[in-house]
């Protein structure tokens, strides 16, 4: 399964979500697919990305805010699963792109690839709805139904660890990020 | 437990004036009153935390969605914090309201807080954070509304330490 196929089967559901991803590939693929001005690229600090859908979520409990996270950067920040756990905001998708690599880097192997279980540490920490899944009708599925359901919902996606060529977009860091916000606050407004 | 009661009252307070609606905290000793408080009070949201670096990316969703934070933390929290400060709240241009608790530095009789201690403020000047003391009564709710109009109009990280002249009561 690929990254690219997933995102771009959900591509249209996001139109109206808030959408937090991690850098790298997950980041270039969503942007080549089109950029819109309610999607946040967290080009860095890896880990931080479900932290801040929690408080997005959290802060905006009548939006649905969706993340796209990957194995490298939930396992630098696992305890983030156990506080989005303690707080469960409904209003929340936590999806992991799980290609067992750290692929912007060179692509060396996560622990993912050696047994790690994503979907076992996530039900475990306490997220209410989890589950794993290999191919993309399957994925979009299961997005769907996380955003319906209204139950915080980690969705573990296995894909191919492959993806662009280059990372880094048209699309400055600073102008995604005041676009994000201000985007926000005219939602709030209407 | 000697933390100073009236001081954690003050300062919740001026964080209330300051309209603070979402607090991020771990645990730690001088924090425990400011964190009941916070639990306590139902028009606030508060974040326990993991660790502390979480507490930089919940604050950033906050900013993005018109909601003020502050931080709660210990000063090793500021340096489990510090790739999260530096590749997303100054990479991003991210308003912070850190309130730490500077443990290690004079008076400390825990041995294993005083190097953290003796790093803390090096280590916000390297990092160009500005910072601030509260350690009198009189000055709390000036320092504390004028760090988090400086965090706000500059869009970058602000650090408050709160002393043992102001937390510990013996």
């Amino acid at each position: 399964m690929l990254r690219l196929d997933c995102l771009r089967s959900v591509y249209a559901e996001l139109e109206h979500c808030l959408v937090v991803t991690i850098m790298g590939a997950v980041a270039a693929e969503l942007q080549s697919l089109g950029h819109r001005p309610n999607f946040f690229y967290l080009q860095h600090a890896m880990g931080l990305a479900s932290s801040t859908g929690l408080g997005l979520a959290l802060c905006l409990p009548n939006q649905h805010v969706v993340v796209f996270d990957g194995d490298g950067s939930l396992l630098m920040n696992l305890g983030s699963l156990s506080t989005m756990a303690r707080y469960r905001p409904k209003n929340l998708t936590h999806v992991v792109f799980d290609n067992e690599s750290l692929l912007s880097v060179g692509g060396f192997p996560t622990a993912t690839s050696t047994g790690t279980d994503l979907e076992g540490i996530a039900r475990s920490a306490g997220i209410p709805h989890v589950l794993t899944v290999r191919d993309v009708e399957s994925f979009r599925t299961a997005v769907s139904e996380a955003i319906q359901r209204q139950e915080l919902t980690t969705i573990v996606a296995k894909v191919e660890a492959t993806g662009p060529s280059g990372y880094v977009t048209d699309l400055s860091l600073l102008e995604n990020r005041f676009q994000f916000r201000r985007y926000i606050q005219s939602l709030i407004q209407h | 437990m000697p933390v100073s009661l009236a001081s954690s009252k003050l300062i919740y307070e001026t964080l209330k004036e300051c309209e603070i609606r979402l607090v991020s905290a771990l645990p730690e000793t001088w924090l425990v009153h400011l964190i009941r408080m916070t639990d306590q009070d139902p028009e606030m949201i508060l974040v326990r935390l993991a660790k502390e670096e979480e507490a930089v990316g919940i604050s950033a969703g906050a900013h993005f969605a018109g909601v003020k934070s502050a931080m709660l933390m210990q000063n090793h929290g500021l340096l489990a914090s510090i790739n999260g400060i530096v590749s997303f709240a100054q990479l991003y241009k991210i308003p912070l309201l850190m309130l730490i608790s500077y443990r290690g530095w004079l008076g400390e009789r825990d041995p294993w807080q005083t190097q953290g201690g003796s790093v803390t403020e090096p280590i916000l000047r390297a990092l160009g954070i500005p910072y601030f003391f509260l350690d009198a009564v009189e000055s709390v709710q000036r320092r504390i509304r004028h760090a988090q109009t400086l965090a706000e109009s500059s869009l970058q990280p602000v650090a408050i330490l709160l002393t043992r002249d102001l937390m510990w009561e013996e």
